[in-house]
């Protein structure tokens, strides 16, 4: 059997699937949300990679570099972040993010 | 495939900004926290200069460079000169806000102006990558801006929350995005309209990235069922980033729907159409509902902008030229007003006093009866009341509404349903409008300190309020405008 496109998006989807399930259900940590995410873009990454070499177009690839950097951006400010919430509340447990509500 | 060199002269108001940018960074550095006044004005002479260079950049016809990946059209120069206007205001409005509660921390104008700069890009995206690029780029510098307070635990709290959910909406937009490149082939708006038209809309895996690229759409907006965000980040943020979130966002989520709906996938219009029928009308209906119960005022003006956001969609909806121009009527007319209405909440506070419930407008009128007008001048346009601007933005979206109903043969009836929804909850908004109104007129004041503001922030915002009520009067010029870009 020879992997196709259709594999590698089945992957990607499964790999998104399980990133949105793990960002709803996890309920202690806020570190395992921040990796949730990357695991997000990562599936996205893959996607545009599969499609790239299946179209033989390279807008897919330079499209990936983009979101690579995005990515390495956005988790540092995510960490950040993280890092005041700790400093101002001395916990990184998910349901103590529940001060405002209404 | 030779390199070409690009034409940079479209690009000439983002070139501006990013240089000016520069100076504001490196003169920052140099300027103490007590002088951090010296910032603010540097970022408004750099906003300056940019509003020159977007009338220079100003195109004779739509200007496409970059490989195709940036267009430079008269959209364009109306939403950027909106856009580095309000942010002009919004700092004139914190200035003093910002001087007062400690926060003389110059990273306030730098990551707005970073945001602008995203906003621009947005603006002026001719592909999905550059769209992302600028959504990113304003994304990641408002996550920050609402964690600027550093030890404000509410701050925190809403940088979490916006930065996990709009993470999420990202990668749903990409998802989506690049389920639309594999079955196209193009990342390209202009491309991807001939491509889609010839592939056909029958197509589900185009269907499928459609879903997820609305989702990333909505959730910029805020509208309902993407909203969650929204009343957290508004009310945990500091005053004047709220500001800036609550008027300059919607002209980029305006630029996102226009460009990638409108623009990119037009042949798609009988599928999202239906999917922005469903978010607009639960966002009136919520939007709504939700701010009558609400005594933050903060809160409450979220969640009024949760209702405003359904009727820019719905114009989205009606599929039309009107529907799109009224769009951009009532998002311009809104940002303005939604601008003042933030604006008096800053001017309200003063050192060490948050005013963010509705209570702390009572008796408003005796202790500064312009400012009282002024508000009451904001809060009339937002419910909508003739001759206030609000009034004719939505009357604009309804009529672009039954318009496009004529034409729609069977399911004519949902379009009359959704104008007559439109009108019953534009009623019911007003009730939330007025009580603010009841508060600052009609109720004894218990706090008796008179309004301090500097001068320039008392003349923008009255100019502010005497715009809202001058547009009114008069809304043809601006509808001219709305009509003249929108072909």
């Amino acid at each position: 059997m020879t992997v196709g496109l259709q594999h590698y998006l089945t992957l990607s989807a499964v790999l998104f699937a399980i990133a949105i399930a793990g960002i709803f259900i996890n309920r202690r940590n806020v570190i395992l949300l921040l990796m949730c995410i990357e695991l997000m873009l990562l599936a996205v990454n893959f996607n545009f990679v599969a499609f790239s070499r299946y179209l033989g177009d390279e807008t897919g690839q330079v499209f990936v570099f983009f979101i690579l950097t995005v990515a390495a951006a956005e988790a540092a400010i995510g960490l950040a972040i993280l890092v005041v919430l700790f400093r101002n509340r001395r916990s990184i447990s998910v349901d103590d993010i529940s001060e405002m509500k209404g | 495939m030779p390199f070409i060199t690009p034409d940079f002269a479209p690009a000439l108001a983002e070139m501006t900004l990013l240089g000016a940018l520069c100076v504001v960074l490196i003169a920052d550095l140099f300027v103490s926290d007590e002088r951090r006044v010296i910032t603010f004005w540097i970022s408004i002479a750099a906003l300056a200069v940019t509003l020159i260079a977007i009338l220079a950049a100003q195109p004779l016809s739509r200007e496409i460079t970059f490989s195709g990946s940036f267009v430079n059209d008269s959209l364009s120069t109306v939403l950027k000169f909106a856009a580095a206007l309000c942010l002009g205001v919004v700092f004139i409005y914190s200035r003093d806000y910002l001087m007062r509660n400690g926060l003389r921390k110059g990273e306030f104008y730098l990551l707005s102006l970073f945001g602008l700069l995203g906003i621009f890009v947005m603006i002026s995206a001719n592909s999905m990558l550059t769209i992302y690029l600028g959504m990113e780029m304003l994304s990641l510098s408002l996550y920050s801006l609402v964690a600027f307070d550093r030890d404000s635990s509410s701050c925190a709290e809403a940088a979490m929350k916006y930065f996990v959910l709009g993470a999420i909406a990202s990668g749903a937009f990409l998802y989506g995005v690049s389920l639309i490149y594999g079955v196209t082939g193009t990342i390209q708006f202009d491309v991807l309209t001939t491509r889609v038209a010839e592939a056909g809309s029958d197509d589900v895996a185009l269907w499928f990235g459609l879903a997820f690229v609305l989702v990333g759409i909505a959730f910029k907006f805020g509208a309902v069922p993407f909203h969650m965000w929204l009343p957290d980040v508004y009310q945990g943020a500091r005053t004047p980033v709220t500001i800036y979130l609550g008027s300059l966002t919607k002209l980029a989520s305006f630029a996102l729907a226009t460009r990638i709906l409108v623009e990119g996938l037009p042949a798609l219009y009988e599928q999202w159409h239906q999917m922005l029928l469903v978010m607009a009308v639960l966002s009136l209906i919520f939007g709504n509902i939700v701010a009558i119960a609400q005594t933050n005022i903060k809160r409450m003006l979220a969640y009024s902008t949760i209702f405003h956001v359904g009727f820019i969609l719905l114009g989205f909806f009606a599929g039309n030229a009107e529907g799109y121009q009224a769009s951009l009527f009532y998002t311009l007319t809104y940002t303005f007003t939604a601008l003042g209405a933030f604006g008096t909440v800053a001017l309200l506070s003063r050192a060490g006093f948050e005013a963010e419930n509705l209570e702390d407008f009572r008796g408003l009128n005796a202790r500064s009866p312009w400012f009282a007008a002024m508000m009451a001048c904001f809060m009339l346009s937002l419910a909508g009341i003739p001759p206030w601007v609000g009034f004719w933005a939505k009357l604009h979206v309804i009529a672009a509404v039954l318009d496009a109903g004529r034409f729609a043969g069977d399911t004519a009836v949902i379009f009359f349903s959704v104008a007559v929804i439109m009108v019953l909850f534009s009623v019911v908004g007003a009730f939330y409008y007025l009580r603010v109104l009841k508060y600052m007129y009609f109720d004894e004041a218990v706090d008796r300190h008179t309004l301090e503001a500097p001068a320039d922030m008392r003349v923008a915002l009255s100019l502010n309020g005497l715009a809202v009520i001058g547009v009114g009067l008069a809304p043809g010029g601006l509808f001219a405008l709305c009509a003249q870009v929108i072909g």
